[in-house]
């Protein structure tokens, strides 16, 4: 499989989702996903951070994705996740709805967005994966975390 | 060979030697004749060389020489030390800085061949000893001085009776006595290894009899770059001496034959003839019994080439890269947050058995002291940062055109050593500031009564958890109303706001950035990007700094850098259901507070403490928490400090003191500025601290 994933650019994604809808994250980018957990709330920060949490001894500032990307507040439920991405070498984590599965897409099952499309969301997303039917968003991950 | 595993060494020692050279520069500057002063720089330079040509640094090697040839003129008198010859001496060093500046980014020296200053050392080589051609025997020369003293250290070693005899016995059994003494590189990282190959090599041939330091010493690399030996073999000498010189890394290795000496008086010899063989075959097997060695290193002490000042021999100290140090604190930090849950487990549980919680106060006391531990080793003096600062104010009276001096005190003061690296720019600055702004020219100070030379001080001490460094000067001191018309004239104020500015207040401004109060944009500063980059810079840093003045006087700035970065002790206070840690070291008392006492002064709230107005700060508003307290109750006020000024922290409860290690909140949060980090409490709880320093 992963010979696979190198040798043609096939992709892994976790797909997670917010709402209905469904995103993809690139795997390689992934620290962890841990269960949700008390959150430290960090007072005057951007509004889409929710605090920072423990893990394992890291402090780590946890992001809502909801917010974010203009979504309604996230509901806490028993299949909310904190996914934690590691860009370069700080991480963070992003709270979730739900975490569904892991797919292997094909740079040919993925379209590119068009341009037309201008909303608040899809500056974080790079192309659209058809997979078993679904429709899923890649996330731009630096786009959601630097900007 | 491949050098590349000592380019650090060679990085650090550069440095060092460069800084030794600096030094000694500025002192043969004002004391010319100083031949101290002198010979300690020839050495600087030629251990410069030949670590350079050890390490393939052509360019580095050639100015080195040039700049070796000169001082070797210098010390066998046939030059004269003059303003000029030291400029040029100057930029040669910054020329080496500039090589070893590149060395350290890409491991090479670059392409700059600083001909110019080459051309001119060889001009003053030329013009200083009268008549071409010296450079060739200059050299010659210096190679000559080298031999001399270095050449036949075996000759001071003295025998003992049992050495003399084995050197009888074997010259009875037809082997020679060669004496020699041997260079090791000073590149060479293993000397102890490389004098064993030489030890090995020669006893393959024949059998050492003496040696200076004894072999142990040797071996346990107590040892400068040389030792002599005397030794016996079959062998004749041409044949020793190759095998000697084929061990890699040695510089040199000079030797003869010693010719049998005739006066010696033999009433040794009845009593050792019994033994003949045993007494040799003991003598190179423990030659450290002997005491012979223990004069000897005195002898050679003065013709030692790169011999500094009485060096202790046992010096036992091991070069360790700051990562691992790095690792070691971080390994600490998790052991404080292990010991903070056991302490919060074992809390809670109130029917824990006494041996537990006494276990527990050992491993507090145990992880307290190695925390220090730790932390001192991380220590370093500001010295080797400071002690640059001497140099530069001696460039500026040339560029200034002004009279100045700097005195320094406290350089032996210890801090962090990511402080430590940090603090150089912020500090450079500052004395720029005081060399350029502060001090008059020298005709306003004659005039005003002053001192011609003016003075800027470096003050550095330790004051409880933080460190103090205080640069002032003797100049004229900053104008308050400067400020204010500057301030107006920007629009940074309104005029209303600037009747109501304390002193203190506008002299903050001064901080703020692209904020030069200097008429004249100089090359030395006044660009407007001084005091703020000093302010950013130190408050990265943990600390603060502040600025007194006193027009016509001169003006202080006064640094406050925390000793460690890594973990504090810390109040934990709550503020409704929220945890904060306040460090302990900004905290000045705690009060109780009734609402009466609580006044307004304009639209502030103050409290009136013990004859101090102080103004009172209520957490829970600046972090949008909504307060616990109960109505009425009293305040519980922390008054923090910052630097000479008081402000009362209102908080809803004490939860009390604990060690607290800081982490950061990460680069993608965008966090206020009074939130300096985060910590793990025991119950893996993150709590938020909260700089004090920043709610001014």
């Amino acid at each position: 499989m992963k010979e696979l994933s190198v040798s043609d650019g096939v992709i892994q994604y976790i797909v997670i989702k917010l709402g209905d809808e469904q995103y993809g994250i690139d795997i390689k980018y992934i620290d962890n996903i841990v269960r949700m957990q008390h959150i430290t709330r960090v007072p005057k920060v951007q509004h889409y951070f929710k605090g920072v949490i423990n893990l394992r001894g890291e402090v780590i500032p946890v992001m809502s994705l909801r917010l974010k990307m203009n979504l309604p507040e996230d509901e806490i439920t028993n299949t909310s996740r904190i996914i934690i991405i590691k860009l370069d070498v700080a991480a963070i984590g992003l709270i979730v709805d739900e975490v569904r599965e892991v797919v292997t897409l094909g740079e040919m099952d993925i379209e590119k967005v068009s341009y037309e499309v201008k909303d608040e969301r899809s500056g974080y997303i790079t192309g659209i994966g058809k997979s078993n039917g679904g429709l899923i968003s890649i996330l731009d991950l630096n786009a959601v975390i630097t900007e | 060979m491949d050098v590349s595993q000592y380019l650090e060494i060679f990085i650090d020692e550069t440095k060092e030697h460069l800084q030794s050279l600096n030094e000694q520069l500025l002192i043969l500057e004002n004391e010319p004749e100083n031949e101290d002063t002198i010979n300690e720089i020839f050495r600087a330079a030629h251990s410069l060389k030949g670590m350079a040509g050890t390490m393939g640094y052509k360019r580095m090697q050639r100015l080195t020489h040039d700049m070796e040839n000169v001082f070797s003129e210098v010390r066998n008198g046939k030059m004269k030390i003059t303003g000029n010859l030291i400029d040029v001496l100057f930029l040669s060093l910054d020329a080496l800085e500039g090589y070893l500046e590149c060395i350290q980014e890409t491991a090479d020296e670059g392409t700059n061949d600083n001909e110019p200053i080459i051309n001119e050392l060889n001009q003053i080589l030329e013009g200083g000893v009268g008549g071409g051609g010296e450079t060739p025997k200059a050299k010659e020369e210096e190679k000559k001085e080298e031999e001399n003293t270095a050449e036949k250290k075996w000759l001071s070693i003295s025998l003992n009776e049992n050495q003399k005899h084995a050197i009888e016995v074997a010259r009875e059994k037809g082997c020679q006595i060669f004496g020699m003494t041997i260079h090791i590189q000073e590149t060479c990282i293993l000397k102890a290894a490389r004098a064993f190959l030489v030890f090995q090599a020669i006893e393959a041939k024949g059998e050492i009899i003496a040696s200076v330091p004894t072999i142990q010493e040797v071996e346990d690399e107590r040892f400068e770059f040389d030792f002599s030996l005397i030794c016996s073999s079959t062998d004749n000498f041409d044949n020793v001496m190759k095998e000697v010189r084929n061990v890699s890394e040695i510089e040199s290795a000079l030797g003869e034959v010693i010719e049998p000496v005739k006066e010696e008086p033999v009433e040794e010899k009845p009593s050792s003839q019994s033994e003949e063989k045993p007494a040799a075959k003991t003598e190179d097997t423990k030659p450290q019994t002997v005491k012979a060695p223990t004069p000897a290193p005195q002898q050679k002490k003065p013709s030692g080439a790169q011999q500094k000042q009485a060096k202790p021999i046992v010096n036992r100290t091991v070069r360790v890269d700051i990562e691992k140090l790095d690792v070691l604190m971080n390994l600490v930090s998790e052991l404080i947050i292990a010991k903070n849950s056991l302490v919060a487990a074992s809390d809670s549980n109130r029917t824990a058995n006494a041996t537990v919680n006494e276990n527990i106060e050992y491993l507090e006391s145990v992880t307290t002291n190695l925390h220090e531990s730790v932390m001192k080793v991380r220590m370093v003096p500001i010295e080797s940062v400071v002690n640059k600062f001497p140099r530069m104010i001696r460039d500026l009276t040339k560029t200034l055109n002004k009279k100045m001096e700097l005195f320094m005190s406290g350089e032996e003061t210890e801090l962090d050593r990511t402080v430590v690296d940090e603090i150089g720019d912020p500090l450079m600055h500052l004395l720029r500031n005081s060399a350029d702004h502060g001090l008059e020219s020298n005709d306003v100070r004659i005039q005003r009564g002053k001192p011609e030379v003016g003075s800027i001080f470096l003050d550095a001490y330790q004051d409880g958890n933080n460190v103090i460094i205080e640069v002032r000067d003797d100049g004229n001191g900053i104008d308050i109303e400067k400020i204010k018309e500057k301030a107006l004239e920007r629009g940074t104020v309104s005029p209303e706001q600037a009747d109501m500015l304390t002193d203190k207040e506008i002299l903050d401004m001064l901080f703020l950035p692209s904020f030069s109060t200097a008429k004249q944009v100089t090359d030395v500063s006044g660009r407007g990007v001084g005091l703020d980059v000093v302010k950013s810079k130190i408050e990265a840093l943990g600390g603060d700094v502040q600025v007194k003045t006193k027009l016509g006087e001169g003006s202080t700035f006064t640094i406050r850098l925390p000793l460690t970065l890594a973990i504090i002790q810390a109040l934990m206070v709550v503020i409704g259901n929220e945890k904060y840690a306040i460090a302990l070291g900004s905290i000045e008392t705690i009060e109780d507070i009734t609402d009466q006492d609580v006044k307004l002064v304009g639209a502030k709230e103050v409290i009136n403490l013990r004859g101090n107005v102080i103004p009172l700060i209520r957490l829970n508003e600046i972090l949008d928490i909504e307060s616990s307290r109960v109505e009425g109750s009293n305040l519980i006020v922390i008054i923090v400090k910052k630097g000479d000024s008081l402000a009362g922290v209102v908080v809803d409860e004490l939860m009390g003191q604990q060690e607290i290690v800081i982490k950061s909140l990460g680069k993608y949060i965008n966090s206020d500025r009074m939130i300096s980090g985060a910590t793990i409490l025991g119950d893996g709880e993150v709590a938020l601290i909260l700089d004090a320093n920043a709610l001014f």
